[in-house]
């Protein structure tokens, strides 16, 4: 399944939280939780091993609650497309400190290798703007990641999106926490919130 | 049984003040005729935020997301909006979320349209197998103590609580040609 011409997952996890500052991230069910590992276990890490379909709006929540701080969601084609309603509500919104950004390996990685709908007419990047997510691009060079791993912390130009096509070679899993209740205490410990 | 009455009730109101009171920020919704005055009210509110959504288990995510940032959150849907949640209310005991829904009922007292009672019929024992506890409003008297009560259990303790705001209270839909 590796091509050339496609990104490598783990590069472009790695560019997007290299110079995070402050960033919370917020990883899709699957690979993509194990590419934010992989890049380095972080406080303001949010790793999901379920709920697919609800990384965007986890990190809609958090965007909300915490304006002043940028959110990114990392998530896979798969997990955009079961929740891709939650595209429209962002457009609604409109948080200024939200981006997503979709690995688009056109497949399910995680239980095989299936073809997914973006391998087919399936356009996300056409889908979030038409929902009104007006900085949504595709991305397929290295410099296209390093731009939007910057444009990211600009808290009052968001929301934005992108997708970028990725290589779709299975990669060693890197395991995160799954310890749910442990990773929002540590996030909210991160900005001064104590347990109850 | 009765019909859904044309002027505005005053539960809606003091459901609002509660919210007030408990300092919840983000309230996902699905739209509801049931909940259209509350509605109106949080999205006229300088403190809390209304945020529509597509589909209700948008709204659980939502929630997870805002108590990681700090914030109370409540969901607001309708019976038939719980089916939709079923998988995403794991989040809810994964992260063990001060969870709160009020959920305007159909399907029950008086119902005039059958597609509604598969799904009011079972709001309750889905919500319970989903390790939700669920209190009950049947009458406009008993709102503002059941939702109170609630709303302290699910803010105070992190004990996820659905409160079902019956069709008896609300009075049914009216179905005229």
């Amino acid at each position: 399944m590796s091509q050339a011409n496609l990104l490598d997952r783990r590069a472009v996890v790695s560019e997007l939280l290299k110079d995070r500052k402050g960033a919370f991230a917020v990883g899709g069910l699957g690979a993509s939780t194990y590419d934010i590992a992989a890049a380095g276990d972080h406080d303001r890490n949010f790793y999901l091993w379920g709920g697919m379909g609800g990384a965007v709006m986890i990190g809609l929540g958090l965007a909300l609650a915490q304006p002043t701080l940028p959110v990114v969601v990392i998530t896979g084609d798969g997990e955009m497309l079961m929740g891709v309603g939650s595209l429209a509500t962002v457009g609604l919104q409109q948080p200024k400190n939200l981006s997503i950004i979709v690995l688009d390996n056109e497949a399910y990685g995680e239980t095989g290798g299936q073809a997914s709908h973006t391998g087919g007419p399936a356009d996300l990047v056409g889908v979030a703007k038409a929902c009104g997510i007006g900085d949504s691009r595709a991305i397929s060079t290295m410099a296209e990641v390093e731009a939007f791993a910057s444009s990211l912390q600009d808290v009052t130009a968001g929301p934005r999106f992108a997708s970028a096509k990725i290589d779709g070679a299975n990669l060693e899993r890197v395991l995160s926490s799954r310890d749910g209740t442990y990773l929002v205490n540590r996030i909210r410990g991160s900005i001064g919130h104590t347990p109850i | 049984m009765h019909a859904r009455a044309d002027t505005a009730a005053s539960w809606p109101e003091e459901i609002f003040s509660i919210l007030q009171r408990f300092e919840v920020r983000q309230v996902p919704y699905v739209p509801d005729a049931g909940h259209s005055q509350l509605i109106e009210r949080v999205l006229g509110s300088s403190s809390m935020r209304g945020i529509a959504l597509t589909t209700e288990e948008e709204g659980v995510a939502l929630l997870a997301g805002a108590w990681a940032g700090g914030q109370r959150g409540v969901l607001l849907m309708q019976s038939s909006g719980v089916g939709n949640c079923i998988n995403m209310l794991s989040l809810v005991q994964i992260f063990r979320l001060p969870f709160l829904t009020l959920v305007t009922m159909r399907g029950e007292w008086g119902e005039f349209n059958p597609w509604q009672v598969p799904m009011g019929s079972n709001t309750q024992g889905i919500l319970e197998l989903s390790g939700i506890k669920v209190l009950r409003a049947s009458h406009p008297e008993e709102v503002r103590e059941v939702v109170e009560a609630g709303a302290a259990q699910a803010y105070n303790a992190c004990t996820p609580t659905a409160v079902l705001l019956s069709q008896r209270l609300i009075g049914a839909k009216v179905f005229t040609k």
